[in-house]
C-alpha cells in the first residue's frame, strides 16, 4: 500500500536521471520520457484509486515513526493533484514534440520536464513543512532552467525577474519554518496542527502565518506579489508556459489550502480579512490587467492571476461548499488554461505571431481550431453547461450562503470581464480579416500533417473539458468528499501519527 | 548572545532588502545571498541556543541526559545552505548571460529596452 506512494515519485526521478545519461541520444530520451510519463499516469491513477478505498495513505520513510521521520501523505486532495500533474505532463509532453525546437531538446528539455513532474508531485505528497520547502526548491530550479532554456533575450529577462521573486519567496518560507519550529518544536504537518493550538502567543502564530502567506502568495501569484508572472510567462516556448500555468501556481494554491485547513485553521478575524481582500483584489486586478494586453500569451498569462483569485476566494470562505468549488475549479482551470495556451501555440505555428494586431482570419481557414478555442474560452468565462460555469456557480453559491457579498460581487464582475478578454482574442485572432492578406503577402503555410499532430493534445483536452461540464456530477461528488476530508483534519492527523490503530 | 544574534539577523535582513532594491544586478545577487543567510541565522536563533553537550547517547545509557544542543535546526540550516548555494549559482550564471548578451548592468536599462521593442 505504501509503495504506491513511492512509485509515483520514483518513476519521474529515475526517468530524469536516466535521460541525463542519454544526453546525446534525443530519440532515446523521447522514448524514456514517454514510457515513464505513461507509467506515471497509471501509477497516479492507482494511487488515486487506493486513496479512495483507504482514505489516507502514509509512508514513513525508512520506518521512522511520524513526528520524527519524514512522512509522505496522500489524501484525496494530494492524490487528485498528483494524478492531474501526471496527466498534464503526458499531454503537454506530446504537444512539446511538435512545439519545442531541437536545440532546446538537446539541452536537456526532457530530463528537466521529468524533474519538474517529480518535484511537483513530491510537493503535493509531502507531510512535513521543511520537506515541502525542499520540494519547492527542486521545482524552482527545474522551472528556472526550463524558463531560461534557449537563451533568448526576452527569456533571460523574464527569468531574472522570476528567479529573484521566487528566491525571495523561499527566504520568507524558510523564515516561516524557523518561527514555527521555534514555537512548536515540530515540522510534521499533522503534529503541528495539534501543537499550534497550545502556543500561548497568538501574535507569533500570526507572524509565522504572514511569512507563509508571503511565500505561497508569490508562488501562486496573488495580488501584490504577482509581478513576476506577467513579466516572464510569455517568454518561453508555449509548451513550457502551458505546463507552468498548469502546475506551478497550483502548487502555491495547494499549499494555501493545506496550511489554512490543517494548520492555521483557528478562527481569526485577521486571517479571514486578509484572505478576502487578497482574493477580491487578485480577481479584479488580474482581469483588468488582462484586458489591457494585446498579445495572445500575455492575455492568457495575466488571466492566470484572476483565476488564482477565485481559488483564494474559496479558501477565504472556507465552508464545505466553497472548498468543493475550489477543488472543482482547480481541475477545471488546469485543463482550460493549458488548452488555451496550446491553442495559442498552434495559432503561432500557423501565422507566425502572437501579436493580436498581426493575426486574423484563423476561423475562415481553420474553423475547427476556432471551435476548439470557443469551447475553452467560454468555459473559462463560465458559460453553462461548460465546466467553468459549475466551478463559478459553486463558489458564488458558497459566497452567498456565507454572506460574503463583496467577494461574490467581485467574482461576478471578473467573470464578465473575462468574457471581454476572450471575445477580444476571438475578434482579433479568429474573426477579423488577416492583415497580411490585405497587403497581399505570402502567408507562410505549414504542411498540414504536423498541424494535425499538434491538434491531437488540444482535441484531447477539449474532450476532457466538455466531459467535465456535461458529467459534472461525479467530479463534484469527488470534490465534495475531498472538501469534507479537508474540513475534518483529524482524519489526516490520525492517519499520519498512527492514532487510529 | 540571543540579543546579539537577533540584532544581527535584523541587520542582515535590512542589508539584503536594501541591496535588492538597488538597480544594479550584481547588488541584487549579493542582496539575495545576505537575505538567505539572514534566514538561516533566524532558524538557528529560533531553534533555541543552548550551551551543552552534543546530542549523543553514551555507551551505558538509554536516553539523553543533561543539557544537550538541538541538532535539528542545524540540519535544516545545512540543507538550506546547500539549496540556496545551487540557486545562487544559477542566478549568477543567468545574470552573467544577460550581461554578456545584452550588455545590461542594471534594471533601468532592461526597462528601456522593453520600451524600445
Amino acid at each position: 500500500m505504501e509503495n504506491e506512494l513511492l512509485i509515483v515519485l520514483l518513476i519521474p526521478l529515475l526517468a530524469g536521471i536516466f535521460n541525463i545519461f542519454l544526453w546525446r541520444n534525443l530519440s532515446g530520451q523521447k522514448v524514456v520520457f514517454f514510457v515513464s510519463t505513461i507509467l506515471m499516469v497509471l501509477a497516479a491513477a492507482n494511487l488515486l484509486n487506493s486513496v479512495i478505498i483507504n482514505d489516507v495513505i502514509t509512508l514513513q520513510s525508512a520506518g521512522w515513526e511520524a513526528p520524527f521521520g519524514i512522512s509522505l501523505v496522500a489524501d484525496y486532495l494530494s492524490a487528485l493533484m498528483v494524478f492531474l500533474t501526471a496527466l498534464m505532463g503526458l499531454i503537454i509532453g506530446v504537444f512539446s514534440l511538435f512545439d519545442v525546437d531541437k536545440k532546446r531538446m538537446q539541452f536537456g528539455f526532457f530530463p528537466l520536464f521529468s524533474f519538474l513532474l517529480f518535484s511537483v508531485s513530491g510537493a503535493f505528497l509531502s507531510g512535513d513543512i521543511f520537506n515541502l520547502y525542499v520540494w519547492f526548491e527542486i521545482m524552482l530550479i527545474s522551472s528556472f532552467v526550463l524558463m531560461a532554456l534557449g537563451n533568448t533575450k526576452p527569456q533571460l529577462e523574464g527569468a531574472i525577474k522570476y528567479v529573484t521573486m521566487n528566491i525571495i519567496a523561499s527566504v520568507f518560507f524558510l523564515a516561516g519554518i524557523g518561527v514555527t519550529y521555534g514555537l512548536t518544536g515540530t515540522l510534521n504537518m499533522a503534529e503541528l496542527s495539534i501543537l499550534i493550538n497550545g502556543v500561548d502567543d497568538p501574535n507569533l502564530i500570526l507572524l509565522a502565518m504572514i511569512f507563509f502567506f508571503i511565500a505561497f502568495g508569490v508562488k501562486s501569484a496573488v495580488f501584490p506579489l504577482f509581478s513576476w508572472l506577467p513579466a516572464s510567462y510569455h517568454t518561453p516556448p508555449v509548451a513550457i508556459t502551458a505546463i507552468f500555468s498548469a502546475l506551478l501556481t497550483k502548487v502555491g494554491v495547494y499549499a494555501f489550502i493545506r496550511f489554512f485547513t490543517l494548520i492555521f485553521n483557528q478562527e481569526s478575524q485577521f486571517t479571514d480579512n486578509l484572505l478576502i481582500v487578497t482574493a477580491s483584489t487578485t480577481m479584479f486586478i488580474g482581469v483588468l490587467g488582462a484586458a489591457a494586453q494585446m498579445e495572445f500569451r500575455k492575455i492568457l498569462s495575466v488571466h492566470i492571476i484572476s483565476q488564482i483569485g477565485y481559488l483564494i476566494m474559496g479558501i477565504a470562505i472556507g465552508t464545505k461548499m466553497a472548498l468543493t468549488g475550489v477543488i472543482y475549479f482547480i481541475v477545471h482551470i488546469i485543463f482550460v488554461k493549458s488548452n488555451l495556451f496550446l491553442i495559442s501555440g498552434v495559432v503561432n505555428r500557423l501565422k507566425g505571431s502572437f501579436e493580436l494586431k498581426k493575426l486574423g482570419g484563423v476561423y475562415g481557414k481553420y474553423p475547427f481550431l476556432g471551435i476548439l478555442f470557443v469551447i475553452s474560452a467560454f468555459s473559462l468565462a463560465g458559460f453553462p453547461p461548460l465546466s467553468g460555469f459549475w466551478a463559478k456557480f459553486a463558489l458564488v453559491l458558497a459566497g452567498l450562503e456565507a454572506k460574503e457579498y463583496i467577494l461574490v460581487f467581485f467574482a461576478l464582475i471578473t467573470g464578465f470581464l473575462t468574457l471581454y478578454s476572450m471575445t477580444k482574442i476571438w475578434n482579433e485572432v479568429f474573426w477579423k480579416k488577416d492583415p497580411k492578406e490585405e497587403e497581399t503577402e505570402e502567408v507562410k503555410e505549414e504542411e498540414p500533417v504536423s498541424i494535425k499532430l499538434k491538434m491531437i493534445p488540444v482535441v484531447f483536452v477539449t474532450i476532457i473539458i466538455l466531459a467535465l461540464g456535461v458529467f459534472a456530477e461525479p467530479v463534484f461528488s469527488f470534490a465534495e468528499m475531498t472538501a469534507e476530508q479537508l474540513l475534518n483534519p483529524h482524519i489526516y492527523i490520525d492517519a499520519v501519527l498512527g492514532l487510529d490503530q | 548572545m540571543e540579543t546579539v544574534l537577533a540584532i544581527l539577523t535584523g541587520f542582515m535582513y535590512a542589508a539584503g532588502i536594501y541591496l535588492i532594491l538597488r538597480r544594479s544586478l550584481v547588488k541584487l545577487i549579493v542582496g539575495l545571498i545576505i537575505l538567505g543567510n539572514g534566514s538561516n541565522l533566524l532558524i538557528f536563533l529560533l531553534g533555541g541556543i543552548t550551551r551543552g553537550n552534543p546530542p549523543v547517547i553514551g555507551e551505558n545509557e538509554s536516553m539523553l541526559t543533561g543539557i544537550y544542543a538541538d541538532p535539528l535546526p542545524q540540519a535544516l540550516i545545512l540543507t538550506a545552505i546547500v539549496i540556496s548555494f545551487g540557486l545562487q549559482a544559477f542566478a549568477m550564471v543567468l545574470l552573467q548571460r544577460e550581461y554578456v548578451q545584452g550588455g545590461v548592468e542594471d534594471f533601468d536599462s532592461i526597462k528601456e529596452e522593453e520600451e524600445a521593442l
